[in-house]
């Protein structure tokens, strides 16, 4: 089992926080976690985070899984899931959930903003289509009421229909009666976000504490 | 009505006469008429008409036990209503300034109503002042007792938890760190200028400017709430200043103690430091505890208050009122226990109270705090013109300086340490608000009032300059913070709608950062908020939460609530053409299909003429709801499940119509208590299925259309009327229609009904309140989002 060089090589770091953005001893723990998950091996599988206790409680535990594996979150054009992937795939995916930093242009913020919101979107839209049809949208509000217990897959379907009714008829306005909704594209879903400041709710407050180690170290 | 443009004179007029009647009603009451109350036999001159007693008259004879009166017909007997009679008189006071206010648009948009009643204040005390008596000052015990809890209580009860908890160190930090440090500087540097001052001031001693310092430093929440709702500022500021006057609450009690107590003395040592700190400690988490258990025990009891509906909103003033009270008999932080007990107990609460009990709730408590805090700004105007004061210039002057001077100092330097630890800074806009927005008030006087004299020679001399400092503060703060605010163009609040979307995205959101966090495998908050939330789900709610509501997720319990709304909306419009903003009404779900139809039927085709008609037909009778016919476009249509079944549909129609005829018969029935309290589900489905509501109903030529339920669930939490009627009165049942889509049959021509249906579902919906033993949802914040 070939080790990913086990102590932390500067240059390769390096590159990578000028990839990510993360700073070096963000990217060193992240490094340390990686390891603690993929058991010292080079490459992460599913199965090593589905190991993960605390995730079992989580709802949508199987689309953030999926996440990590999905080439579009690696690549501007990536199509398709891998199997496994190294660090870096692993800390591309955390890099979504870094904090905007305190002086950044307007510009910068709105590119950040898209990029997060890309991500949430490619967790709906599993088939790659560049639409959240539906289907997907529905499977999205069954998931997270899958926790909840059994109250009737009818409630689910007719608030997954109202949402989709609300996205339809801010994005599109008045339709015809034979005009068709595809489903949701990537700009009707930045549309009914707008107001949320994704950018700054989603991050992971360590992941910008540059100072102290935080991570909770278990023993391998 | 358009106020600007209305009767502006004759409104004035009446609201001049109004208040003139009202303030000679008040300055009457007040002279003695003492002499003129008690005897029953004078003025009663009628008293010989009534009969054939002897007139005897008061000097009687000697000797004789029992003299005759003549029976007393009308007597005037001020004295043994005097007291109820003023409390009434002052609030109707209170009450029709506000009305005046709102009734005189321009001053109103310039002068807030703290102001103006301060102002009014003044002037009732001046007039009661002229008539020679003595105008009744705010004395600290109906203050802190009966003026202040309905105002914390409705701040607490409302209070937007997730931007409280969100923000809570940032407010901390101001509440605590920021109340200690303009404490110490204003009472250190008065203590310095009254040294420097001479003989006049000497007798001023460390600690008893201290005390002061402690007292005037404190952000009120009452001034701090009447300003800032009129500005419409954004939530996080307004939560930081707001959220800052309510927490001080604890350093102020403990400070005010600590110098109250020591100033006899003269000294105070570390040990007393020490002690002070664990005061703090004691007073506000012992606040917190106690508010906590009241709450506790008020969701537990509205867990058995659905055969009493109309006590409920009892409990929740009582509890809250007790946690108050109890929190004072320990010298707890009454306020942070209010807080504590309103936030806890309405997630709860509000799961379980009927709707009408919550509106009640809501408007009581608006109500009360809104009395309470029109007679406090009154009373502190009277105060003003009544109580003892000692004017000082230097003091006074050098009072109102190193408190504005503090403030902004403790601001700017707080906000610099407490950005390197938020993600959303604060920006120097953000802090010349919350520096500006830091109002004295109520509870500064009252604090100052319960001073001992003789302890404190110099009590006057507070008095004058508290009085002085909350008049710039309310008046010059308060008046030009609107300007500034617009001037500065700080972001205003955001009046948009919870949206289905917001609310499914924000969930999402939310596992999914906590998902991330334990990949990470780093216990942040949102895991810790996570965890609490299960807990919270699995245990408390089972306990505190009745029946089935206590399993609901949240999602489901908001979008219960937004079809709630929707059904009252539509209702109350009438079924007008505006729809409710929430219900889109341009797109209609045969707009959004899946991709490939399930089903490739073969369906009748339909001429072009015939579709045109159709179309025409439908047009002219879609007055309300808009809905759309669907295309006769074979591509794009869906079978529908009860194509082959129209002569249901029309039973079914039918049916509707009787049922709404049933449910403004219901309406009557909506306020006495329902015999049977069954579970609402029963008692909704028993009303669907009623036979007896059906009946036949002409039918006049109607084309079905396209019938959007969007809430159609056919779990028992509601009621799909039409798929309920499908089943011909059974109980609902699983269905895989979610949506009625219905295919208008090309063979049969019928008049659009539909819009009667959707009011009378939603109203079915929203009035299947079969008395107090429903269960409704009602507005609420989730307690743990």
């Amino acid at each position: 089992m070939g080790s990913f060089q086990s102590l932390p090589d500067d240059h390769q770091y390096r590159t990578l926080s000028q990839k990510t953005g993360f700073s070096l001893e963000q990217i060193a723990i992240l490094h340390n976690r990686f390891k603690q998950l993929s058991q010292n091996e080079e490459t992460l599988w599913r199965d090593d985070l589905k190991t993960i206790q605390d995730l079992e409680s989580n709802p949508i535990r199987y689309q953030i899984i999926e996440a990590f594996f999905d080439r579009r979150n690696f690549q501007k054009d990536g199509v398709g899931s891998v199997e496994e992937i190294g660090f870096e795939e692993f800390l591309t995916v955390m890099s979504y959930f870094r904090a905007p930093a305190h002086r950044i242009t307007e510009e910068q913020r709105e590119e950040m903003r898209r990029a997060k919101l890309r991500f949430l979107f490619n967790m709906h839209d599993t088939d790659n289509d560049g639409t959240i049809t539906l289907e997907e949208y529905r499977h999205v509000v069954e998931e997270l009421l899958s926790r909840s217990g059994a109250l009737g897959r009818e409630t689910t379907k007719g608030i997954a229909d109202a949402a989709m009714l609300e996205v339809a008829s801010i994005s599109v306005g008045p339709m015809a009666p034979d005009e068709f909704y595809e489903g949701i594209t990537f700009e009707h879903f930045l549309k009914i976000l707008k107001g949320t400041e994704i950018e700054t709710r989603m991050h992971i407050r360590f992941l910008n504490m540059d100072t102290t180690v935080l991570c909770k170290q278990r023993c391998v | 009505r358009d106020w600007r443009t209305g009767c502006f004179d004759e409104e004035c007029f009446g609201v001049l006469k109004m208040f003139i009647l009202v303030l000679g009603l008040l300055v009457g009451s007040l002279m003695p008429l003492g002499g003129a109350a008690s005897s029953p036999d004078t003025g009663t001159g009628h008293g010989g008409s009534h009969g054939n007693k002897d007139p005897g008259y008061a000097k009687n004879g000697n000797g004789t036990t029992y003299s005759k009166k003549p029976f007393p017909v009308l007597s005037f007997d001020y004295e043994h209503v005097r007291l109820p009679f003023e409390i009434s008189l002052w609030v109707l006071l209170a009450s029709l300034m506000k009305l005046g206010f709102h009734l005189i648009p321009r001053v109103s948009s310039i002068v807030p109503e703290s102001c103006l009643l301060i102002v009014v204040g003044l002037l009732v005390g001046g007039l009661i002042k002229l008539v020679g008596e003595d105008p009744p000052v705010l004395e600290s015990k109906i203050f802190f007792f009966y003026l202040l809890p309905p105002i914390i209580l409705d701040a607490g009860y409302f209070m937007p938890i997730r931007q409280f908890t969100e923000n809570l160190g940032t407010i901390l930090m101001f509440a605590v760190v920021g109340t200690l440090w303009n404490s110490f500087f204003v009472g250190g540097l008065l203590y310095g200028v009254c040294q420097l001052e001479g003989h006049k001031l000497a007798y001023v001693d460390l600690l008893s400017c201290l005390l002061f310092g402690s007292i005037i430093s404190a952000v009120d929440p009452v001034a701090v709430l009447a300003v800032f709702e009129e500005i419409h500022i954004n939530e996080l500021l307004h939560i930081l200043v707001f959220g800052e006057s309510l927490l001080n609450d604890a350093v102020t009690v403990v400070l005010y103690h600590l110098f109250e107590e020591y100033s006899s003395v003269g000294l105070i040592t570390v040990t007393d430091v020490f002690l002070g700190i664990v005061c703090f400690l004691v007073v506000s988490l012992g606040g917190i505890v106690v508010g906590a258990i009241y709450g506790i025990l008020a969701a537990f009891t509205s867990r058995f208050t659905s055969h009493t509906r109309v006590i409920e909103p009892l409990f929740v003033f009582v509890y809250s009122y007790m946690a108050y009270l109890s929190a004072e008999v320990f010298h707890l932080s009454g306020i942070m226990a209010l807080i504590a007990c309103g936030a806890v107990m309405r997630p709860y609460v509000e799961a379980n109270i009927s709707h009408k009990s919550h509106t009640t709730i809501k408007y009581f408590l608006k109500m009360w705090s809104s009395v309470s805090d029109t007679l406090i700004f009154i009373f502190l105007g009277v105060s003003t013109v009544a109580g003892p004061h000692q004017w000082n210039w230097t003091f006074v002057v050098a009072t109102l300086i190193f408190c504005l001077v503090a403030r902004v100092l403790g601001v700017v330097g707080l906000t610099f340490v407490i950005n390197k630890f938020r993600i959303v800074k604060l920006t120097s806009k953000d802090q010349f608000i919350i520096a500006y927005g830091g109002l004295r008030g109520a509870i500064a006087f009252s604090l100052v009032y319960l001073l001992n004299p003789e302890h404190f020679p110099m009590r006057n001399m507070f008095l004058t300059a508290i009085i002085t400092v909350i008049f710039f503060t309310v008046f010059v703060q308060g008046m030009t913070i609107r300007p500034l605010v617009d001037l500065l163009a700080v972001k205003k609040k955001q009046e948009t709608k919870r949206s289905i979307n917001e609310e499914i995205h924000t969930q999402f959101l939310d596992h999914l950062l906590t998902g991330i966090e334990d990949i990470c495998g780093h216990y942040g908050h949102h895991h810790w908020k996570d965890k609490l939330n299960r807990f919270n789900k699995k245990y408390v709610k089972k306990c505190l939460i009745a029946g089935e509501r206590s399993k609901e997720p949240q999602l489901i319990a908001f979008y219960h609530k937004m079809e709630m709304k929707q059904a009252i909306e539509l209702v109350e419009s009438g079924g007008g053409s505006k729809l409710p903003s929430a219900l889109p009404s341009t797109v209609s779900m045969q707009n959004i299909q899946p991709k490939k139809p399930s089903q490739d039927r073969a369906l009748p085709q339909l001429s072009k003429a015939r579709e045109e008609e159709i179309r025409k037909i439908l047009r002219t009778n879609l007055q309300r709801t808009r809905q759309r016919l669907r295309s006769y476009n074979r591509h794009t249509l869906i079978a529908d499940p009860y194509e082959d079944g129209w002569n249901e549909m029309l039973i079914k129609r039918k049916k509707m119509k009787e049922l709404e005829k049933k449910i403004s018969q219901m309406n009557n029935y909506l306020t006495v208590p329902a015999p049977p309290p069954d579970s609402p589900t029963i008692a909704r489905a028993r009303l669907a299925s009623d036979p007896q509501a059906w009946g036949l109903k002409s039918v006049t030529e109607s084309i079905p259309t396209i019938k959007v339920d969007l809430a159609s669930p056919q779990s028992p939490e509601s009621v799909n009327v039409v798929d309920e009627f499908s089943k011909k009165g059974s109980q609902p049942k699983e269905e895989e229609g979610g949506l009625t889509m219905k295919v208008p049959s090309p063979a049969k021509q019928r008049k659009d009904k539909t819009p009667d249906e959707e009011p009378q579902q939603r109203l079915m919906r929203c009035l299947s309140d079969p008395g107090p033993a429903a269960e409704e949802e009602d507005e609420d914040e989730p307690f743990l989002p």
